[in-house]
């Protein structure tokens, strides 16, 4: 992602806060689905609850919907609480997963569907309904029904008809989950050409981490039940709080240390997996008595070469145990003489050049602000 | 908040409403009626309107209550009575038996017919079920008279001199009865055959199973929950039919089905009837318990 | 290889289906017999189904059961959409299994146990409430809406639980009240299970003779039991004329309902069926 698309994301949302979620929990039976999570939406902002399957994001937005009846908690637009309302009642429109167009209305027909509930004119609705149509780009499709459309005709469809009411929050249900991968990313961008055109706040709930990179500004990380980190997409993958973040997003090689050093502005760790020690160019001014630390390495911030690099720490030795040619990298992993297996990307920036074969000697090596450091 | 409130209020009266329609329905008219079975059950056969004694009496304040247990010790000392419980089972059992056996080659044959074929099909079986039940058991006594269509046949090509008695035995009775529960049999297997991923066989072909091997270790252990749903099916009305041992059965054709009738109607003693029910329910509480939970395993798919 | 197993199989279905329409097919042949006798064919004659609409008491008994049928299938299939959406959406409440037990037992339950039992019932309540005060067309429809609930209740379930659950949500989150959204989406995607939980019934009810002869009176003889009686005695060829006409009418019925059926099928699985 290059820095001038994050700053213009970044403009698109404003600081007012348009819905707050307070304690909220879900309990089905004795199992707990959703664990005390508080959460503020931005007004004008995308936020993504990205989680495996079972992580509770689902409920979590199904509990906005008011699908699901949460079990203790609040949820707030503003200062009215919004709780206890009936989903008919609520402001929200959700686009669902399988689409949920009803299958014996036309594309008009299902586009007008919630307005007809609030009693509008037939003229008005009329009018919204091509502006909808217009917006989504289906004119030509208003007469036919929801089998005669492809995928992604059916999925503008969906999005149409959750934005015609002009829903203050637009909750998105794994939105690109019925495409190919194909369509996926074209959908991806037009969905949030669409979104910042209209200007709606959006939760979108998905378990697929490029999507939400790609669509959000903001996310959160679920799982159990528990939120473990909010941030931007660039928060998330660079400085993640914790294991589970830095595992679920990318690939990652963490190693268990100890602190020798911990200055204000660099740190020193002990890892009995490393030949020399690892230097960070930052400190965490701790003071806490436990030295246990976790250092973790993103792969494509690990380098290899067969020569030994002039350093004296953040250098390891080990052998190619595996290659995986993938084109645009490639992926090595290397066993570094404790056993620990090391990945590393390389990218292929010139066409067939030299590279370290199976079972060669080399050595991974990394810059000194290129690690994480994190406590669990 | 005052609309939510109003909506609170009516949600659970919409609920109570439509759960309470059905639910009311078939309390008083289908589980309440067993309870005056088993009222009358042990109550007397007496010459009156209804024609049996009642349970209660009050005279001088006194409240009486009168039940007599003389039915059932009547019924189960009976040998026409217990053989002809007996008879039912194994009748309905056998015949259970000849559907599927007919019916799973069937049904086998339509889920492996093209996609397209396959409605038509299933229609082509099913279709004969939804004509008048009792005219296909009754086109059946013209084909198997002595005078009727088959022994003509045979005695106009020469095979046979005199007419093979076959209406009026239970062959008769086990064609008709087969005859006209076969689409019951046929529609469960094919719901459940259907389903079958085909991958499974070709996996088994994969790793060497010739067709024997594959239709017993796969197909019919993966098919257990149809055989049994249309098994059940057949079994437990074949076990209370009363209109094809009439009309194809002779006097070796002891059902129950038609001992009760014959109580009821020809001997009007409704208590004895009601004795045979109740117990016919107590056989037939196993298998129908059976088919409940097949039919909400089914449904929970 | 699976070929030489196909063949068998298509044998058997071929010889079933042979066996289900031979009879059938005999009776039609039979019933343009000018001969009583099956064995004699006397030349093509159209007499039995004059004689047959000339039968004041056959007639009479066949409008009372089309009447009894209409009634019982359209009330069986109210009291089943209820039924299926409580099977179906409401998934605990107190009595679930006794419901739901009550639901599927008919569906097996011999005839005859049916019949004598809602026969006591009506009897009693006649004693002790003074109504049903005699027993006749009312006691009859009564007996079929309660097994025919069962069988629709089978065929609407299946239907509900296959549809798409969001597509209410969806209504829901639009601005539907509960009640619209069930009215405006899911009746009408249900709407063809309802359409053949009707037919069923409808055939159910104008098949049945043994509990109708347990729960009908004077003057409400039904059609089964007026051909019952009569097959009784033997064969008659009124009644293969009679028999003919029914098999005309429910194979286009059957035929018609299931192109009917099937278009509607096609148009609405066609979305549902997409992922």
């Amino acid at each position: 992602m290059t820095s001038s698309e994050i700053t213009r994301k970044n403009s698109r949302a404003q600081d007012e806060v348009l819905l707050s979620i307070k304690n909220i929990t879900k309990k089905y039976d004795d199992a707990l689905a959703v664990d005390d999570i508080s959460l503020d939406i931005k007004k004008g902002e995308i936020f993504a609850l990205l989680g495996a399957s079972g992580s509770g994001k689902s409920t979590l937005l199904r509990m906005l919907a008011g699908f699901e009846k949460a079990t203790s908690g609040k949820i707030c637009i503003g200062s009215e609480d919004i709780t206890h309302l009936q989903p008919n009642e609520r402001p929200f429109n959700m686009m669902f997963q399988s689409y949920a167009l009803f299958p014996h209305m036309t594309v008009a027909k299902n586009i007008a569907f919630g307005l007809q509930q609030d009693g509008m004119a037939k003229a008005d609705i009329d009018a919204r309904v091509s502006e909808m149509l217009k917006l989504v780009h289906m004119e030509k499709y208003a007469k036919r029904k929801p089998h005669q459309l492809s995928g992604g005709q059916r999925q503008r469809v969906a999005l149409a008809r959750s934005l015609a009411k002009h829903p203050k929050l637009l909750l998105l249900d794994e939105p690109m989950g019925a495409l190919d991968k194909k369509l996926r990313t074209e959908m991806q961008l037009e969905v949030v050409d669409i979104i910042e055109r209209v200007g709606v706040t959006c939760v979108m709930v998905t378990h697929d981490q490029e999507e939400a990179m790609t669509m959000a500004d903001r996310i959160a990380i679920m799982d159990e039940g528990e939120i473990q980190q909010i941030g931007t997409p660039v928060d998330i993958y660079e400085s993640p709080l914790n294991r589970m973040v830095a595992e679920f997003i990318g690939s990652v090689n963490i190693f268990e240390s100890e602190i020798i050093e911990d200055e204000e502005h660099f740190m020193k760790l002990f890892c009995p997996d490393i030949d020399t020690d690892i230097y960070v160019g930052r400190g965490v001014s701790s003071g806490i008595d436990d030295r246990n630390m976790l250092f973790a390495l993103r792969p494509e911030k690990t380098f290899i070469s067969v020569e030994k690099p002039d350093m004296d720490h953040n250098v390891t030795e080990g052998t190619v145990e595996d290659i995986a040619y993938l084109g645009g990298h490639t992926v090595y992993y290397v066993k570094l003489t404790s056993g620990k297996i090391v990945q590393c990307f390389l990218a292929n920036t010139e066409r067939r050049a030299e590279r370290p074969d199976w079972d060669e000697k080399v050595y991974v090596f990394w810059q000194d602000d290129a690690g994480m450091v994190m406590r669990s | 908040m005052s609309t939510y409130t109003t909506i609170k209020r009516l949600l659970p009266k919409g609920r109570c409403l439509i759960l309470s329609g059905p639910f009311l329905w078939l309390l008083v008219f289908f589980l309440m009626p067993f309870i005056f079975v088993a009222k009358i059950s042990v109550a007397e056969a007496e010459l009156s309107i209804p024609p049996y004694t009642a349970m209660f009496d009050w005279i001088d304040g006194v409240l009486g209550i009168r039940v007599s247990i003389n039915n059932f010790l009547w019924v189960l000392d009976d040998p026409l009575y217990v053989q002809a419980y007996l008879n039912s089972i194994k009748m309905a059992f056998f015949s259970t038996l000849f559907c599927l056996l007919l019916g799973y080659p069937m049904a086998y044959a339509i889920a492996k017919a093209p996609k397209e074929q396959q409605t038509v099909w299933l229609l082509l079986v099913l279709l004969p079920s939804w004509t008048s039940f009792l005219i296909r058991v009754y086109a059946w006594v013209g084909l198997l008279k002595n005078n009727g269509l088959i022994n003509g046949l045979l005695m106009w090509l020469g095979i046979i001199d005199d007419p093979i008695q076959m209406i009026n035995t239970n062959f008769a009775v086990y064609v008709g009865i087969v005859y006209s529960y076969l689409p019951f049999m046929v529609l469960p297997l094919y719901a459940n055959l259907v389903k079958h991923d085909n991958a499974l066989l070709e996996a088994a072909a994969d790793l060497g199973a010739g067709h024997f091997t594959r239709l017993f270790r796969i197909t019919l252990p993966l098919s257990i929950n149809g055989i049994v749903a249309g098994s059940m099916l057949v079994f437990i009305p074949v076990v209370g039919e009363y209109v094809i041992p009439e009309l194809l059965g002779g006097t070796e054709t002891i059902m129950i089905g038609k001992v009760l009738w014959q109580e009821f109607f020809n001997n009007r003693d409704w208590p004895v009837a009601s004795a045979l029910a109740l117990i016919m329910v107590f056989i037939l509480i196993i298998p129908i318990t059976l088919f409940h939970r097949f039919q909400n395993k089914e449904a929970n798919l | 290889m699976i070929g030489s197993k196909l063949s068998f199989s298509k044998f058997m279905f071929w010889f079933g289906i042979a066996f289900l329409y031979l009879p059938m097919a005999v009776l039609i042949f039979y019933s343009f017999n000018a001969s009583r006798l099956v064995t004699v064919w006397a030349g093509f004659s159209g007499k039995w189904y004059v004689e047959l609409f000339q039968d004041q008491q056959i007639m009479s008994a066949v409008g009372r059961s089309l009447q009894i049928a209409f009634y019982s299938a359209s009330s069986a299939v109210v009291l089943a959409v209820m039924a299926s959406i409580i099977m179906v959406r409401f998934k605990k409440f107190t009595g679930r299994t006794l419901f739901s037990g009550m639901v599927t037992a008919p569906l097996v339950m011999p005839d005859v146990i049916i019949g004598l039992s809602m026969l006591l019932l009506f009897v009693a309540m006649g004693q002790h409430l003074g109504w049903p005060e005699n027993r006749g067309m009312l006691t009859v429809w009564i007996a079929h809406t309660t097994f025919c609930l069962a069988y629709s209740t089978v065929v609407i379930t299946s239907r509900l639980t296959e549809m798409d659950k969001s597509l209410e949500e969806a209504a829901l989150d639009l601005g539907a009240s509960p009640f619209k959204a069930f009215m405006q989406i899911t009746l009408p995607i249900i709407s063809p299970a309802i359409i053949s939980a009707w037919l069923l019934s409808f055939t159910l009810s104008l098949d049945d003779v043994v509990i109708a002869s347990f729960v009908t009176g004077p003057g409400a003889t039904t059609l089964p039991i007026e051909v019952f009686s009569s097959v009784r005695l033997g064969v008659t060829p009124k009644i293969n004329a009679l028999a003919t006409l029914i098999i005309g009418v429910v194979s286009l019925v059957a035929i018609g309902s299931w192109f009917f059926t099937r278009k509607m099928n096609e148009r609405i699985s066609a979305q549902l069926n997409v992922d």
